[in-house]
């Protein structure tokens, strides 16, 4: 008995699993056709001279890695270096990407953290205050963008006009134009549209810790300061860590804000934006691609990463 | 008792100047979008002028309304497609045991997280190559690439934690796993469905590298490419007022329906680790 029961079991876990390749199989040719194949494609085109002219007629040609990097020696026996990795543009753009990412995110995570714990709090309006914070959120990048412009505008901004009226500037500043402003200009409106999701992140691990630890703290006396410290951080470290990856994952593509808000600004142009300034405007398919190459390879390795220090639970076993 | 109303009065100071922070720059482009003529350049913090010429000038221009109907069915149609497929196979994923699950789950993951520019010049080529370029269908093709890894990644996160017993009864009466998905799963999984759907939609309707990439009509055009290429009368003068307008226009229904969802939106966000 028990061993026909067995057998019926594993008949039915066969067919179970064949049942689940046909499930999963319109969505791994989707995924294919439109992540796969073009990624390839993408990866293959930094490897020729295509253009946007010749990207169709198949007239662009296999150059190796000129586009990375390419020795070349003059006729009077000088060396020259040109390509991706020698270009200051690239290296500029890399600059900014870095140093948006890792202000940012830090920022970010400060203020999220401030914001979740003035939630996690109990007072009355506390669920007014969470549906006010998610409005920056839910506002499209490209509106807060625009919104973020107009109120950063050098002559009729209302930022300026503020700011001059308590004393703190005594002239306009154009922020998004100022090569010295136009990051920090970047970094309020990110930092603005983004503390929201992460104070909504950590609230999420706040409220998974135990009330009866502050509760024991508090009988033995513990200073909250001390308590924060030694038992609300550490609790919160998971949460932290893998808020902070995922949005320095999004930092590090960061594309629209800055293409809209300070368009041709060597001060803030990053990756993305570089690459495709190369594509588009300077059709330049082979350069383009190479960048846009390098950037996927940085952004996998930030993914294996977070993969490996968010403990991602990918087996489905509770852990 | 001194120092407990010192205490009381910091922490409400910090919550006004929260939401004053979060909610001011909308307000502001709300009160710029009803001026016009000369009270647009006068910053001001309350309202002073109520005039509806900003969004008569949106309006009556065809081509935005027709951005808004792009957007709506190229946003409604990627997430159902989307869906669809998310159902079956985050179904596979969560509750099958097969070889390989691990890995498959960590592609997907990792595609999701992609940078939008590494695939686009092969997804240009690819577009051109089907003929869809400047097309709605190209962005329905495109956005499949971040709305589906995600619908798959929220659905099986949810269906993993559904207990083992639901499916039991319905094994013993030898249900086929496509009865259990339709039968079972379907009506348990529609509250995730529309927060995930929601999720994904916000995402297609916001997007702009593709959308800017793959269209070049101003017929064609979704909202943020539309807003974003806004133009006044001449190249230098910026029509700050009819771009506050379409803005609001565009971005009032998104917030009625975060607030509606609000707290399914934040299950979700935390379930998925979704962008923001």
């Amino acid at each position: 008995m028990a061993q026909s029961f067995t057998g019926r079991e594993r008949s039915l876990q066969q067919q179970r699993v064949r049942a689940a390749y046909t499930f999963l199989a319109p969505m791994l040719i989707m995924l294919a056709v439109v992540a796969a194949w073009p990624l390839l494609r993408s990866i293959g085109f930094s490897f020729t001279d295509a253009t946007a002219d010749t990207i169709f007629n198949g007239e662009s040609k296999w150059v190796g890695f000129e586009n990375y990097l390419e020795r070349r020696v003059r006729s009077n026996g000088e060396v020259r270096w040109r390509g991706v990795l020698v270009d200051p543009d690239w290296w500029n753009a890399v600059w900014n990407t870095v140093r948006f990412s890792a202000v940012s995110v830090a920022l970010e995570a400060t203020l999220g953290l401030l914001v979740a714990l003035v939630l996690n709090a109990e007072f009355k309006g506390r669920g007014l205050v969470r549906a006010a914070i998610l409005i920056p959120w839910a506002i499209p990048t490209v509106v807060s963008a625009r919104m973020w412009g107009w109120m950063l505008n050098d002559q009729f901004g209302v930022i300026n006009h503020m700011m001059m009226s308590v004393g703190l500037i005594d002239a306009p500043i154009a922020w998004t134009a100022q090569a010295d402003t136009a990051m920090l200009a970047v970094l309020i409106v990110d930092v603005w549209k983004t503390t929201p999701f992460m104070a909504l992140l950590m609230l999420a691990g706040l409220q998974m810790i135990p009330r009866d630890m502050y509760e024991a703290a508090k009988i033995d006396g513990i200073h909250p300061i001390r308590v924060f410290f030694k038992v609300t951080l550490p609790l919160l470290k998971p949460a932290i860590l893998v808020a902070v990856i995922f949005r320095a994952l999004d930092a590090l593509r960061i594309f629209d804000l800055i293409y809209l808000l300070t368009p041709q600004s060597d001060a803030t142009v990053t990756m993305s934006v570089l690459s495709y300034r190369e594509l588009q405007q300077f059709g330049d398919y082979g350069e383009g691609s190479a960048m846009s190459t390098l950037l996927f390879l940085i952004i996998t390795g930030f993914v294996l990463l977070y993969i490996k220090l968010g403990r991602v639970d990918l087996t489905g076993s509770k852990s | 008792m001194e120092r407990y109303v010192f205490k009381t009065t910091l922490f409400y100071m910090a919550v006004v100047l929260i939401v004053i922070v979060a909610v001011y720059p909308f307000y502001y482009a709300i009160l710029t979008s009803f001026e016009t003529g000369t009270a647009i350049f006068n910053p001001n913090v309350l309202p002073e002028a109520f005039s509806l010429a900003n969004y008569q000038a949106v309006l009556s221009k065809g081509a935005f309304i027709r951005s808004v109907g792009n957007s709506l069915l190229i946003a409604g149609v990627t997430v159902a497609f989307a869906l669809l497929m998310a159902v079956t196979a985050s179904y596979a994923l969560a509750r099958v045991r097969f070889r390989g699950r691990g890995l498959l789950l960590m592609t997907i993951l990792a595609v999701s997280m992609f940078p939008q520019i590494a695939v686009l010049s092969g997804l240009y080529e690819l577009v051109n190559l089907f003929g869809l370029y400047n097309s709605p269908f190209a962005l329905i093709l495109s956005y499949t690439i971040f709305t589906l890894p995600f619908t798959v990644w929220v659905l099986t996160t949810f269906m993993r934690d559904l207990p083992v017993e639901i499916e039991e009864a319905a094994i013993v009466d030898g249900a086929t796993p496509w009865v259990i998905i339709t039968r079972v799963f379907l009506p348990l999984l529609w509250p995730a469905m529309v927060t995930t759907g929601l999720l994904a939609f916000i995402g297609a309707w916001n997007e702009f590298l593709f959308a800017l990439t793959f269209t070049i009509s101003e017929t064609q055009r979704t909202v943020p490419v539309a807003i974003a290429l806004l133009s006044g009368a001449s190249q230098q003068e910026i029509p700050w007022g009819t771009i506050m307008a379409a803005s609001v226009l565009v971005t009032v229904p998104l917030i009625v329906l975060v607030l509606i969802f609000q707290r399914k939106i934040v299950a979700g966000l935390t379930a998925g680790g979704v962008k923001g």
